[in-house]
């Protein structure tokens, strides 16, 4: 039986120029949903094809690679995805935000702010924010043709009418360089300010859905809101049970069965470096 | 030839005997035995139980075999068995949080008590062919006993310890000074439980002892169908049809915010109230995979937003059907928590009515058998149209 052979980080250089064309183009048009021609994965969908795809595909012998699930680097998938391109593409891996040139996240963005030199790919599952509105593409493509977004206006202002707030708490929608309205992937709405003006180069990339975004450095992101009811990231007003941190997003550990509970750091890079800093300090 | 089928008796026969050489094939190539079917293809047998409505993997082996590895096939070979089988009674309701635990997961909570307990899943598993399995090898040694607890406060759990190859994640640093007095009796609580004791979750009140459990093989579904005949119908429906309502949900076609609180697989016990003796006799265990699913519910004028649950159960390791069950079963709760109807998996009417897939199959199918004295009227119907309308054209044409 003949053994099949895998390129550097899995994909075929064709689909990786495929990839990249689609990445250029989504980089020029700043939260513009461009189609492009997911491949089959080695992963099921909904895993992670997207990012795992825009990784590979950006990923050079040089580059330095991190991977969080829930924004940490233990999580199974982020395990599992680590270990696919430490096998298929033999790249130095890393926990260490600081360190990372290239960090694949599902779910958060670090607490640690980021540079220049990284992209951030997100793995995103829904990349329509309309979606949830509006099932159908042909539907959704026509309303961010003319702007129209009054439908998402309308659904938000129906949050206040009833509870009193916006109830949306993950994949908070934004607006990207003052024109089109974006899915930032199911991150808490904690994480939406640091998509704003962040020097980091951020693509999002959806396998299944077969769309690639992106936020080029330094650009305009606003969490959609009302003057009257201004966004508000929102965390668990706790402290962190390990480092002490009291303004990082926060996990929620069930420790027994009679109401004990215990809230760490959900980015676990960012807790094990405070916490080494203070043993050295 | 298709005219055969009129009076083809030998040509049934034939098409019966040419059926059977298929499914040998190559007599060079030893033949299958049960035992390897029901080992190696275990999660066929799995789905043939849990659709067939029949735990016996024996039988589902010997019906995967019959089938040729058609699964439907397979299931509809356990179900026409399984109907001529007679009742005795209804078991007791079995206990899943006593369950001997293989596998237990909850994407809900980062760590919880009993720890996350992967057990035997292609998850994270990397789809690259195996070619080393392409060729047959002598059985690899046992594994020794790689219990990897990484936390004293969870170590108690006996179903896990006796457990070879499991592995229990903690997910956090074990210098975490939390709490250690985890009660050795609850030691795989329920998620949807936790949830509860904080009155976060919709209670699940169990049902009217003294009112029989409804069965649709004994009796005609009629709608609305009640919670257990829902369930019921969905534990027996297509594992694919319940992926793709189930997936719709997710894609925005009647959206319902599911986590998966949790999925658990392993033994449980079942029992059955012998009425001579007076009480409830073992009557052995069986393997099952249930699924909770938490779901947002945004409250409504007298209730407080609280989530809801979606449910799915299935007998065997049979985690994708018990994933979409639940998905489709908060679905079609839309009605009752007020929730407006408008997508196909909202819909109870549409999706009970299709989802058993040897209904599906044999009227799909039956469009093979003879039509065609329907045929010939609906030509005759059809000849007739046109030469009507032919004839007012060329009147038309003689008019101008």
């Amino acid at each position: 039986m003949n053994a099949p052979a895998y390129n550097f980080a899995y994909l075929d250089e064709q689909t990786k120029r495929m990839i990249r064309r689609a990445i250029l183009k989504a980089i020029a048009i700043p939260g513009y949903q461009v189609p492009f021609a997911s491949r089959e994965m080695p992963m099921p969908y909904g895993w992670g094809t997207g990012g795992v795809q825009v990784t590979a595909s950006i990923l050079g012998p040089d580059d330095v690679l991190k991977v969080i699930d829930q924004g940490s680097d233990d999580t199974t998938n982020a395990v599992s995805i680590r270990k696919f391109f430490a096998k298929t593409a033999a790249v130095r891996t890393t926990t260490r935000t600081a360190e990372a040139t290239i960090i694949q996240t599902r779910h958060r963005i670090p607490e640690t702010p980021l540079s220049e030199d990284q992209v951030l790919v997100f793995q995103v599952p829904i990349p329509e924010p309309l979606r949830f509105l509006e099932p159908r593409e042909t539907e959704t493509r026509r309303m961010h043709a003319l702007a129209d977004y009054g439908l998402m206006h309308v659904k938000l202002y129906e949050d206040i009418a009833r509870h009193g707030h916006i109830a949306t708490t993950y994949a908070y929608p934004v607006k990207v360089d003052g024109r089109y309205v974006m899915d930032p992937s199911p991150t808490p709405k904690f994480d939406n300010p640091k998509m704003d003006d962040c020097a980091a180069l951020q693509l999002f990339g959806a396998g299944r859905e077969k769309r690639i975004y992106a936020i080029p450095p330094h650009t305009k992101v606003v969490s959609l809101d009302f003057e009257d009811h201004p966004f508000e990231p929102s965390r668990t007003p706790k402290t962190c049970g390990l480092c002490g941190a009291d303004d990082t997003y926060l996990d929620e550990v069930v420790t027994d069965d009679k109401g004990g509970r215990l809230f760490v750091c959900s980015d676990s890079d960012y807790c094990g470096e405070r916490r080494g800093a203070e043993k050295t300090a | 030839m298709y005219v055969a089928v009129k009076g083809g008796e030998r040509a049934i026969d034939n098409a019966h005997r040419l059926l059977a050489e298929k499914r040998r094939g190559d007599p060079a190539v030893p033949e299958l035995t049960l035992e390897q079917i029901s080992e190696q293809l275990a999660l066929a047998c799995d789905r043939v139980m849990a659709e067939g409505s029949l735990y016996d993997r024996e039988l589902a082996a010997l019906a995967i075999k019959q089938a040729r590895g058609d699964l439907v096939e397979a299931i509809f070979l356990v179900r026409a068995y399984r109907t001529t089988l007679p009742r005795f009674g209804a078991s007791e309701p079995i206990d899943t949080g006593a369950m001997e635990i293989r596998r237990r997961i909850s994407a809900a909570f980062k760590d919880l008590p009993g720890g996350q307990v992967l057990g035997p899943t292609f998850d994270y598993t990397h789809r690259l062919l195996d070619t080393t399995l392409a060729e047959t090898s002598p059985s690899p040694s046992p594994h020794p006993s790689t219990v990897i607890v990484r936390e004293s406060g969870r170590s108690n759990n006996n179903d896990v310890s006796n457990e070879t190859d499991t592995e229990v994640f903690t997910g956090y640093p074990a210098s975490a000074g939390h709490d250690e007095s985890v009660s050795s009796t609850a030691a795989m609580p329920r998620v949807t439980d936790i949830l509860g004791d904080d009155g976060l979750i919709e209670p699940c009140l169990p049902g009217d002892p003294d009112v029989p459990v409804g069965d649709l093989t004994r009796a005609p579904l009629t709608f609305p169908a009640g919670r257990d005949l829902r369930l019921q119908n969905l534990a027996r429906g297509d594992e694919g049809f319940l992926l793709a309502l189930g997936y719709s949900t997710q894609r925005g076609y009647g959206r319902t915010h599911p986590f998966a609180g949790e999925i658990r697989m392993g033994e449980v016990e079942v029992e059955f109230m012998a009425e001579e003796v007076g009480f409830a006799v073992p009557l052995g265990s069986i393997t099952l995979t249930e699924c909770q699913m938490i779901n947002q519910f945004r409250g409504s004028a007298t209730e407080p937003p609280q989530f809801t649950r979606g449910y799915g159960l299935a007998f065997g390791h049979s985690e994708r059907k018990v994933m979409a069950m639940a998905l489709v079963d908060r679905a079609l709760r839309a009605g009752e928590l007020g929730e407006e109807r408008k997508a196909p998996a909202q819909d109870e009417e549409f999706v009970l009515s299709h989802s058993d897939n040897v209904q599906a199959t044999g009227f799909v199918e039956h469009l093979k058998l003879p039509h065609y004295v329907d045929f010939q009227s609906e030509l005759m119907l059809i000849r007739r149209m046109r030469a009507e309308i032919a004839t007012r054209d060329e009147a038309r044409e003689a008019a101008e």
